[in-house]
């Protein structure tokens, strides 16, 4: 009998999945640090107050973007030389050269972002959200826009989770607290808090 | 970290990752594995013995070519290499067993973006010699697969009534299935946190004034 | 981490060594990746068949041996290392003689949480589906993973009718999940109450594929009961390649 084949089979089977549903996915039902814990070290780390949330949020949806596209377009050159195996190296380079692309243009334009997204801007590279989200649409077989798509979502749904939690942390600041819940300690529990909401949003695609 | 910069191998050297810093509880790094893959006491373990060998043959290493590293290139080497040694994790465990890679699923080859791993690379390894690296990483990687087996254990017991697979309460259990949902992980950790902190405070008061104890 | 301030400042390194380093760097992770993967690929893929195997098994009842087969609009063809590529794969059960007794196939829809994959095999004779296994499931614990261990629900699927029409391009009745309880057909799967959505993601798969594939299978059938099974023998030697 014949090994198993290695090489890919077309799985028409599956339900093709539209658009929206991806979009609405990646934001609410599976959010990427509410559902499947990615990019927790911004997600607690720069959630103190909305105005550095934001502009981390945006530079994360970016480089998520960008290195949606170039992820897609290394697999298809690995997958026709039938080199899968180096995808992980791949990716992570072409995500660290990403950031640093961001960086670089941030620098430039808007100075006074850089100084204040600070060491958070180079530690995309080790977000895992971002390699987290190349790695899915590949696993997931998405095309070039559904995985375009996935991106928006999940760098989206991101801004919406972080934005959340510095909503709640600024308002935390103002009220009493027992001395044992300063630190991340209640940032987790908040998080947990607003998993369980998220967790409402399950079933969208059914 | 401005460690200074003897080469003596202390006892210190090795036990600051598993208490001291530990980087789960007390630096917050490495939070993803921390959460997504602690539903169960053996994927925790899996986990952690998996970072482990990819904190301590990065570690390694860098460590031994920390001089030949020129310092513009420096990250993407040690990403380079982190990367290297789990695809190597990746496809070990593949051969090992398919339902344990199943259960950790994205989450072994996501220990590339572990924070803590590049950011042992380039506190340490990059500043110390190969043998105290070594020492440094085995304590940092027990420290976190300590942490991880700590969240595991409670979600497990909690959520499934078993540890390791091994029914603990019998049929008449009601599982907790808050705890091996995601929000589970969150609220079990921070549990964790506040009372390590609870703890410290509780010490720190005791020293401060020992007669308000008697 | 220097800040890129501090970085600018540093004497530049002259671009050899950097390039240098890269290049050891990379031939050097090239060389133990190549290798891991040298030494692992057969592991895996014999880890990766028996997987496959052992789930075949469990949804053709009576299978010990198993053959893979290619499903196209035109035809049906045996896989074979260096044949076509493209088409939906299919494994065929056979029993101790020879007969088959089954063919499986994979099939996903959108669940709760997530997509569901599963694994159902259809009895060309009774034209049923003669068992099902859930590959991959992300549903919520204690609720939705009730369409693994929930009995009654599992026994939707011991003869569920999936027999096509009399113009053989669709099935003369859809696969559909009904309230539960209120199982009259036997095309239809009964829910689990308190897992609508995963039982009924489950109906949807099996609809959707067996729509698709059994149109193109059901012609051609008798390419698959007459290829020559594998002996047990082979089946087993096979993972060593």
């Amino acid at each position: 009998m014949q090994p198993a084949p290695l090489k890919h089979h077309k799985v028409t089977t599956m339900a093709t999945e539209t658009l929206s549903f991806i979009f609405l996915n990646a934001v609410l039902a599976n959010n990427f640090v509410l559902a499947l814990f990615l990019g927790l070290c911004p997600f607690l780390g720069v959630s103190g107050k909305i105005n550095t949330a934001l502009p981390m949020g945006l530079a994360t949806l970016f480089v998520m973007l960008v290195s949606s596209v170039c992820a897609f377009l290394i697999n298809e050159v690995l997958v026709a030389f039938e080199i899968e195996f180096l995808r992980l190296i791949a990716y992570i380079a072409v995500i660290a050269s990403a950031v640093q692309l961001v960086e670089m243009t941030l620098k430039k334009f808007s100075p006074a972002l850089f100084r204040s997204l600070g060491i958070f801007l180079p530690l995309i590279t080790t977000n895992c959200a971002i390699l987290g989200l190349a790695l899915f649409q590949t696993f997931k077989e998405y095309s070039f826009l559904q995985s375009l798509v996935y991106a928006l979502g999940a760098g989206v749904g991101f801004i919406l989770a972080i934005l959340l939690m510095a909503g709640l942390r600024e308002k935390l600041e103002l009220s009493t607290m027992p001395s044992i819940t300063q630190g991340a300690a209640v940032s987790l529990m908040l998080g947990g808090l607003l998993s369980l909401s998220f967790m409402g949003f399950a079933g969208l695609g059914g | 970290m401005a460690k200074k910069q003897d080469n003596t191998i202390t006892w210190d050297t090795f036990s600051e990752g598993l208490w001291r810093e530990n980087p789960v509880f007390v630096m917050l790094l490495g939070m993803c594995p921390v959460l997504a893959v602690t539903n169960s006491a053996i994927n925790a373990l899996a986990m952690g013995i998996a970072t482990l060998f990819v904190l301590l043959a990065s570690g390694t290493l860098i460590s031994l070519l920390r001089n030949s590293i020129p310092k513009q290139v420096r990250i993407a080497t040690y990403i380079v290499i982190i990367a290297t040694f789990v695809t190597i994790v990746d496809y070990t465990i593949q051969a090992i067993s398919l339902d344990l890679y199943n259960a950790l699923g994205a989450f072994i080859q996501l220990i590339v973006a572990n924070c803590m791993i590049l950011g042992r690379a380039e506190a340490y390894s990059s500043r110390n010699p190969p043998l105290k690296s070594i020492v440094n990483a085995t304590g940092m990687g027990l420290g976190f697969t300590l942490a991880l087996l700590c969240l595991g254990v409670v979600r497990e017991i909690l959520g499934a009534g078993s540890l390791f697979g091994i029914d603990l309460f019998g049929p008449r259990f009601e599982p907790w299935v808050v705890m091996v949902l995601p929000a589970g992980g969150f609220l079990v950790l921070g549990a964790w946190l506040l009372l390590f902190e609870w703890l410290k405070q509780r010490k720190s008061e005791t020293e401060l004034n020992p007669a308000s104890e008697s | 981490m220097s800040t890129p301030e501090a970085q600018a400042i540093q004497p530049s390194t002259p671009t050899g060594p950097m390039i240098r380093t890269l290049m050891g760097i990379a031939m050097l992770s090239g060389f133990l990746v190549v290798l891991t993967y040298q030494l692992t690929k057969p592991i895996i893929a014999e880890n990766q068949r028996r997987a496959i195997e052992a789930a075949v098994f469990q949804v053709i009842p009576g299978a010990v041996a198993r053959r893979d087969f290619l499903v196209t609009e035109s035809a049906v063809t045996a896989v074979t290392p260096d044949g076509p590529t493209e088409g939906v794969l299919v494994y065929a059960g056979y029993d101790q003689q020879g007969n088959l007794k089954g063919v499986a196939a994979k099939a996903g829809a959108q669940g709760y949480a997530d997509m569901i994959h599963l694994l159902y095999g259809y009895d060309a004779d009774c034209e049923c589906i003669r068992g099902i296994k859930v590959l991959k499931l992300a549903e919520t614990p204690g609720l939705g993973d009730k369409i693994i261990t929930d009995a009654n629900f599992v026994a939707n699927f011991d003869a569920l009718e999936a027999k096509l029409s009399a113009g053989g391009d669709k099935l003369a009745n859809e696969i559909v999940t009904v309230k539960a309880g209120t199982k009259q057909n036997p095309w239809e799967i009964d829910a689990i109450s308190g897992a609508t959505i995963s039982s009924q993601a489950v109906g949807k798969a099996l609809n959707q594929s067996a729509q698709q594939l059994l149109p193109q299978l059901m012609p051609h059938i008798d390419v698959i009961r007459n290829a020559p099974p594998p002996s047990e023998a082979e089946t087993s030697d096979s993972g060593t390649q």
